[in-house]
């Protein structure tokens, strides 16, 4: 959404306020700078140095800089199962919210354009879930889930699941539960860009003699794309480096753990705070790369 | 003529003819350089952690002024009525005049350490004037200096205090620290699913209970049990790195085959509860208060045969708190035998407090004999204390154990 805002921004400022205007923005934009400088720049920097840091010999629970970056070659080696599956649940878990929200944003978006108040009653019901603390939510689906539960019971009766079999630990659990917790913010930006499709332009292409699924591909898909990309890095960045719904307290195990699972037993339990910091900066220099190499694909750079 | 286009919004033109104009001048770069130095500065201090050297110096006491108390705690350790008020801590604010916030802040040992450390270090008020927290714990805290040293003047009580639990090679004489409960580190098992019980560890590698079992996260507590079935004495100090990877490599086992289905916190109570685990290690007291929540006794406890883990939480004073004397009077209080008797029959947990058993024979006789508050000698026979641990293998061990269970 916040991709998208500039787009419509009005282009009607005098010319002859543009100097003073500047001055003026600029002086807007300190407290902004100042914020990024003291809440971004600062533990960034803080976090790049405690991940070169090595044990102290004598004080236990203690770090000195040494500039060990051989903490990065021991993650990397210890706990690349860990980080490639972070990637591929999140890749999995925007496909199947982008899946899940772009027919439920086109309908709202586009066939109910004609009943404002339906399409508003259906946008809150999007947006809804969200009044509830996601935690809450989560463990919800977890005693939904549970062997002893409705889903877990009526599977195994229709010999869909083996009697051994579990839901809630395993790997679908926490794609589920990604999914799940980031439709909304799958859903709003396709919304927000389908809502503004010009539907001249499907009718044009209706009688141009293309069939729906040209329309679709030709017509709609490209016109959707700024909803598409920013929707999609809403839902892969947060989803790659979560560690909640992959968390044994929700709907992970042993064999689902994620990135942020790791970065949390290493910073809280185990301590080994360079670990921890060396994952974190892998995990950001990851998305950077991905969100970067796929926004140049995507063809949107105009957006960003 | 610029190379790129320039967008057409007039007010972002005139933000990047600005932004053009400002191309690094002597002064713009000094600006940089300062604001960049300001933040490494900043970074220095946020990584420094502390340091070893010098150890933080007590808060000043201001109880005499500040009639408030906060009390860090884990949960199901204290007793609690129907409508969530803690009787016993009621009683105790009438009659002190303190108010007392009681804090179910502590899930884990690990995690609380980690959360308070950085403060405890700069002798700043965590936010708690006394917390409750395992011996192991309790060792590392005294030893770092972050915990204040108690005025046995204030606790008359403490004369109460069950002779094995006075001098711990951690706390000789108890001078930073008083326990709170003791308890046992079990088996729990579904009382409906499995009607015959479990009486030792290895029954909970039965195949029939696969992806059904749960351990605790509590490091000592799971690989103590699991060493105890291998026939280590843990109290001893004659084992080390050899028996524990022994056991590591059963705990690794079982964790990658699946039969062992969680690894966690108190939080396990939730599994036992939606039965996703029908057998677990759990703490010995839990079990009675689930039952009690329930209305009905679906969970049995009882130690392996081949020994449980014993352990014990204590009160401390963190080095920040300038409430000390106030928490003085809140462990006084709960040293009165009638009062410990009232929080062990809800508690389920062995009371450290001599006297509480002819207490309890007024409150509720059935519980004298009850052997998870009252523990006779064949019960504390098979019940072990975990050895303490160097910080070199504390480290190691920690490690190796987080590692399982996050299945690298």
């Amino acid at each position: 959404m916040a991709l998208t805002a500039f787009a419509g921004s009005p282009a009607a400022t005098g010319s002859s306020g543009v100097r003073r205007g500047g001055r003026i923005a600029l002086l807007l934009l300190i407290p902004g700078i100042a914020y990024l400088l003291l809440f971004f720049l600062a533990p960034l920097i803080s976090l790049v140095m405690t991940s070169l840091q090595s044990p102290s010999e004598t004080v236990f629970g203690q770090y000195d800089f040494t500039f060990n970056w051989a903490n990065y070659l021991q993650v990397v080696g210890q706990y690349s199962e860990q980080i490639l599956r972070s990637f591929l649940y999140a890749v999995l878990a925007t496909v199947f919210a982008l899946l899940f929200s772009y027919p439920l944003a086109y309908f709202i978006g586009v066939t109910m354009r004609r009943w404002p108040l339906v399409q508003s009653l259906l946008l809150i019901l999007v947006v809804a879930p969200l009044f509830i603390s996601f935690l809450l939510r989560t463990l919800a689906w977890k005693q939904i889930l549970s062997d002893e539960g409705f889903v877990v019971t009526t599977l195994k009766a229709l010999s869909l699941l083996g009697p051994q079999d579990h839901i809630t630990g395993t790997g679908i659990a926490v794609v589920f539960g990604l999914t799940y917790n980031f439709i909304p913010f799958m859903c709003l930006p396709l919304y927000t860009t389908l809502e503004r499709l010009d539907l001249r332009v499907v009718e044009a292409s209706r009688d141009l003699y293309a069939t729906p699924f040209t329309t679709f591909r030709t017509v709609i898909l490209p016109l959707s794309m700024p909803g598409i990309v920013s929707g999609t890095l809403l839902t892969f960045i947060p989803a790659a480096g979560d560690y909640v719904n992959a968390s044994s307290q929700f709907l992970g195990g042993t064999s689902s753990t994620m990135i942020g699972n790791v970065i949390q037993s290493n910073f809280l339990v185990q301590l080994n705070y360079p670990a921890a910091a060396a994952l974190s900066i892998l995990l950001m220099a990851t998305i950077l790369v991905l969100v970067g190499f796929y926004v140049r694909r995507s063809g949107t750079e105009d957006l960003l | 003529m610029s190379p790129r286009e320039l967008p057409t919004d007039a007010g972002i033109r005139a933000l990047i003819a600005q932004a053009g104009a400002w191309r690094v001048g002597r002064r713009t770069v000094l600006q940089g350089a300062g604001v960049s130095a300001a933040a490494l500065a900043l970074a220095a201090c946020s990584t420094g952690g502390g340091g070893g050297a010098a150890k933080p110096s007590a808060a000043a006491d201001k109880s005499d002024s500040d009639k408030t108390l906060t009390w860090a705690n884990w949960s199901f350790y204290i007793d609690e009525d129907d409508e969530g008020n803690y009787p016993t801590l009621q009683a105790f604010q009438e009659e002190s005049g303190l108010t007392v916030t009681y804090d179910v802040a502590v899930d884990d040992n690990n995690t609380y350490y980690a959360k308070v450390k950085d403060q405890l270090a700069l002798g700043q008020d965590i936010g708690a004037d006394v917390v409750c927290l395992t011996d192991w714990m309790i060792s590392r805290l005294i030893g770092q200096g972050y915990v204040q040293k108690l005025d046995h003047a204030n606790i008359p009580n403490l004369s109460n205090l069950t002779p094995s639990l006075q001098n711990p090679d951690f706390d000789e004489g108890r001078e930073y620290s008083v326990p709170w409960q003791s308890g046992f580190a079990g088996l729990a098992w579904n009382k409906e699913k499995l009607p015959n019980g479990l009486t030792s560890v290895e029954e909970l590698w039965d195949p029939a209970l696969k992806g059904r079992v749960g351990v605790l996260s509590e490091m000592r507590d799971t690989m103590g049990l699991l060493m105890l079935a291998q026939g280590i004495d843990i109290s001893s100090s004659d084992w080390g790195d050899e028996e524990f990877a022994a056991a590591i490599e059963v705990f690794q086992q079982q964790v990658s085959s699946g039969q062992i289905r969680n690894i966690k916190g108190n939080s396990y109570a939730d599994d036992l509860k939606n039965e996703d685990t029908l057998a677990a290690i759990v703490w010995s007291g839990d079990i009675t208060t689930i039952n009690g929540e329930l209305g009905e006794e679906k969970f049995g406890f009882a130690l392996p045969d081949t020994g449980g883990t014993l352990w014990s939480d204590n009160f401390m004073v963190p080095i920040g708190s300038p409430r000390k004397t106030n928490a003085e009077k809140l462990i006084d209080f709960y040293y009165r035998p009638e009062i410990a008797a009232e929080v062990a029959a809800y508690v389920n947990y062995i009371t450290p407090v001599e006297g509480a058993k002819e207490a309890m024979a007024d409150i509720a006789p059935e519980l004298v004999e009850n052997q998870l508050i009252f523990p006779n000698e064949e019960t504390l026979a098979k019940a072990h204390i975990f050895r303490t641990l160097t910080n070199a293998e504390q480290t190691r061990y920690q490690a190796d154990f987080e590692s399982v269970g996050l299945g690298a």
